[in-house]
């Protein structure tokens, strides 16, 4: 294993970025709302490219916007088809998605005469080759940075109303809080975090450092604030796992098991997302193995 | 343009053929497996299995050589498919029994971990050389063109198993998704019924994956019954709308993708049955916004129009016959422009006779029973609700034109009794039916 100052920075990117999801994610959970991530990330596609086709540039600023759009009208639509249509909460999103997705396929083939806006890269994001910088920190970090500066002043500053909207919104309005704006805001963070970190990690890294962070931090603690830290704990390590099982050990692993000697090093944000699996799969079974045991043996030592 | 038209229409070319029926099987057969995904609230777990399915295909992908298969095998990757997808599913259900976390984290937390590591491994494959991903990238996003006739025996043949399954255990299905816990104690076989519905959906994810790839299956599990439930309550009919859906939307999309080359065919048929869903949210028979809007107005109408005249006849209870409007007017909270041509409307009807002024009237023969029937219904309600609130409100149908048709003689009797009782206290007015001479 060979470690380049490139795979420092790939590893400073991933946990940044997984670290800011993980903030948002925690209160999605709270709010039974975690396929939102997956909603969003997938709708946000046509987004992308009508701000692309619009702006007949690759200039981000454009297509941020419309990308964060897209992902407010999903929120906003599934709701309204939820409450005036009467459909189920996740049929309702799994309309608006699934035909946004649809739709933004379709538009980014009809825009790939003009440009390379890949639904693949989209997905599965392309970290190594966007850390890939001529300047000192490569701009994606500061990027990165930014968005998990920005998540987790909001969390400080709204931590009690977060709070309060995610465990008793109906408390929260009589008490003044405007739960559905909360919500409201929450969803426009999840969006412009979602289109800030897969432009450069891809979508697959966000939809599972939005929620197995955040899953995994519920096992170790019943507090709001404590399974905050460990949220960032848990990401933080899934990075730093996934991208040295990416280089390292998992094509090693993979080879013995298929027989094969010619595969290179895999993706880096799809191992962060499995390793997260890893650590929350692990932490589960040791829960529920403590869950057993520990009454035996406090019986014990009693 | 026209002339390609006809020729895709009339199933000119035997590929176009076989695509077709592929294409429309599959969406029948989703539509009829998602109607109950449906009902049960588990849509989205389409959405975690088409995910899940990928570590099992790039898996099978890379063994191919090793069992000697080709790896361009369909079947052999529907194989991989279905283990890694039973494996998700396994996994769901190992998080919601085991933790805390409820169904939707355990649904999200399936689908990025599993899809994760689909990604990583199928960026190894990516990197072999003379780009054999290709054959991976057409489950990813669906391309039915590349459907053998082998393919299409083995979509018509899953899909005639998911037709015979839900329609051999039609009431058993009805039973698990309305009331399963009646079912769990009348000793019906809940868990294997679940596992069979859940390994139904299974088997149209996997036959989904050529159609519309792992990434849009979801999208007819869920589009065509969510649509289909505008237009009936009725669950048979649901299920046979949902399938015709679906089936027309795969028709619509391929059609159109012969026509759009280039375009790709799973997005088209995703779209097609959105658009599906679309008409069916406005115009849907059942629950549409437009029939479920007229509805709530011949409500409001309705409503108004008792308002109207039993204010009338409130007023005309304390002595005069006829009425005039500032009297009408001071009883409840209403406009006056609203009220007079809720008046005039009235004496339209023939239940009111006016004065040539239009300021006051007064009821005619016809116009004071009607008002003397609503009167009384409402009073008695009055003290139905008064006396016996302990009994469940929502059990009663309030809208019933007579109370008899709600409560039973004898306990009418005595509300009338108790009506002319509490009139005595004044603690409501009397009651009109007792006035009768």
């Amino acid at each position: 294993m060979i470690w380049t100052e490139l795979d420092t920075w790939i590893v400073v990117t991933g946990a940044l970025t997984a670290m800011a999801c993980a903030v948002p994610g925690v209160f999605l959970l709270l709010n039974k709302q975690s396929m939102l991530g997956d909603a969003i990330s997938h709708a946000v596609l046509p987004g992308l490219a009508i701000g692309f086709l619009v702006s007949g540039t690759r200039d981000p600023l454009p297509m941020l916007i419309g990308a964060v759009l897209a992902g407010l009208f999903t929120g906003v639509v599934s709701g309204v088809i939820e409450r005036r249509g009467r459909v189920e909460t996740g049929a309702s999103l799994g309309v608006v998605f699934c035909s946004l997705f649809a739709l933004g396929l379709i538009l980014i083939r009809i825009a790939a005469d003009h440009v390379d806006l890949d639904p693949g890269c989209v997905l599965y994001g392309a970290l190594e080759l966007a850390v890939i910088d001529s300047a000192a920190v490569p701009r994606i970090v500061w990027q990165s940075g930014a968005i998990l500066l920005l998540n987790l002043a909001l969390a400080a500053v709204f931590f009690k109303e977060l709070q309060l909207a995610a465990f008793d919104p109906r408390f929260a309005k009589a008490s003044g809080i405007p739960s559905g704006w909360i919500q409201q805001g929450l969803t426009i963070v999840t969006a412009l975090t979602t289109v800030v970190a897969f432009e450069s990690v891809g979508s697959i890294l966000v939809i599972a450092m939005l929620i197995v962070p955040g899953a995994t931090a519920m096992l170790l603690s019943r507090r709001v604030s404590g399974v905050l830290f460990w949220s960032l704990v848990v990401a933080l390590c899934s990075a730093v796992l996934g991208h040295l099982l990416a280089i390292s050990t998992a094509p090693a692993w993979l080879g013995w098991l298929t027989g094969r000697q010619d595969l290179g090093s895999l993706s880096s944000a799809g191992m962060m997302a499995a390793s997260a699996g890893g650590i929350f799969f692990t932490l589960l079974a040791a829960s529920r193995l403590v869950q057993r045991f520990l009454p035996a043996l406090q019986k014990r030592t009693l | 343009m026209m002339e390609s038209f006809w020729r895709v229409l009339l199933l000119q070319d035997h590929n176009t053929r076989v695509v077709m029926a592929g294409a429309c099987l599959f969406g029948a057969a989703a539509g009829l497996a998602g109607t109950f995904l449906l009902l049960r609230k588990r849509s989205l777990l389409g959405d975690t299995l088409g995910h899940a399915t990928l570590p099992g295909i790039t898996l099978a992908f890379l063994l191919a050589e090793t069992f000697g298969i080709s790896p361009r095998s369909f079947l052999w990757l529907a194989l991989g498919a279905t283990i890694s997808g039973v494996a998700g599913m396994g996994a769901v259900l190992l998080i919601r029994k085991t933790s805390r976390l409820k169904d939707d984290a355990a649904l999200a937390i399936v689908l990025s971990v599993f899809f994760g590591a689909g990604i990583a491994m199928l960026s190894a494959i990516q990197q072999l050389p003379g780009g054999q991903a290709a054959g991976l990238e057409r489950l990813i996003y669906g391309n039915p063109a590349s459907m053998t006739s082998g393919d299409a025996w083995f979509v018509l043949l899953a899909s005639l198993l998911v037709a015979g399954v839900c329609g051999f255990l039609f009431k058993e299905f009805t039973l698990l998704c309305f009331d399963e816990a009646y079912a769990l104690t009348a000793g019906w076989p809940v868990r294997p019924l679940d596992a069979l519905l859940m390994g139904l959906v299974v088997l149209v994810t996997i036959v989904g994956l050529q159609t519309v790839g792992i990434l849009l299956v979801v999208a007819l599990l869920v589009i065509p019954p969510a649509a289909a439930r505008f237009w009936s309550d009725d669950l048979r009919a649901m299920a046979l709308v949902a399938a015709a859906a679906g089936a027309l939307s795969s028709l619509v999309g391929v059609v159109a993708s012969a026509l759009l080359p280039g375009l790709p065919t799973g997005a088209l048929i995703v779209l097609s049955a959105a658009l599906f869903f679309g008409v069916s949210l406005l115009i849907g028979k059942k629950r549409g916004l437009v029939i479920r809007l007229l509805l709530e107005r011949e409500a409001g109408r309705r409503l108004r129009r008792e308002h109207v005249l039993r204010a009338i006849f409130e007023c005309a209870e304390d002595g005069q016959a006829v009425v005039t409007l500032e009297e009408v007017l001071a009883k409840r909270p209403w406009k006056k422009n609203e009220l007079r041509s809720e008046i005039g409307q009235l004496a339209d009807d023939g239940l009111l006779t006016t004065e040539p002024s239009g300021i006051s009237f007064q009821l005619n023969g016809r116009g004071d029973s009607e008002a003397r029937r609503l009167v009384r219904n409402h009073r008695l309600w009055e003290i139905y609700l008064l006396t016996h609130a302990d009994v469940a409100p929502a059990r009663v149908d309030r809208d019933a034109d007579l109370i008899e048709h709600v409560l039973d003689q004898r306990l009418v009797d005595e509300l009338e009794d108790l009506l002319d009782e509490k009139a005595r206290e004044r603690l409501v007015p009397g009651n009109p039916e007792k006035k009768l001479p």
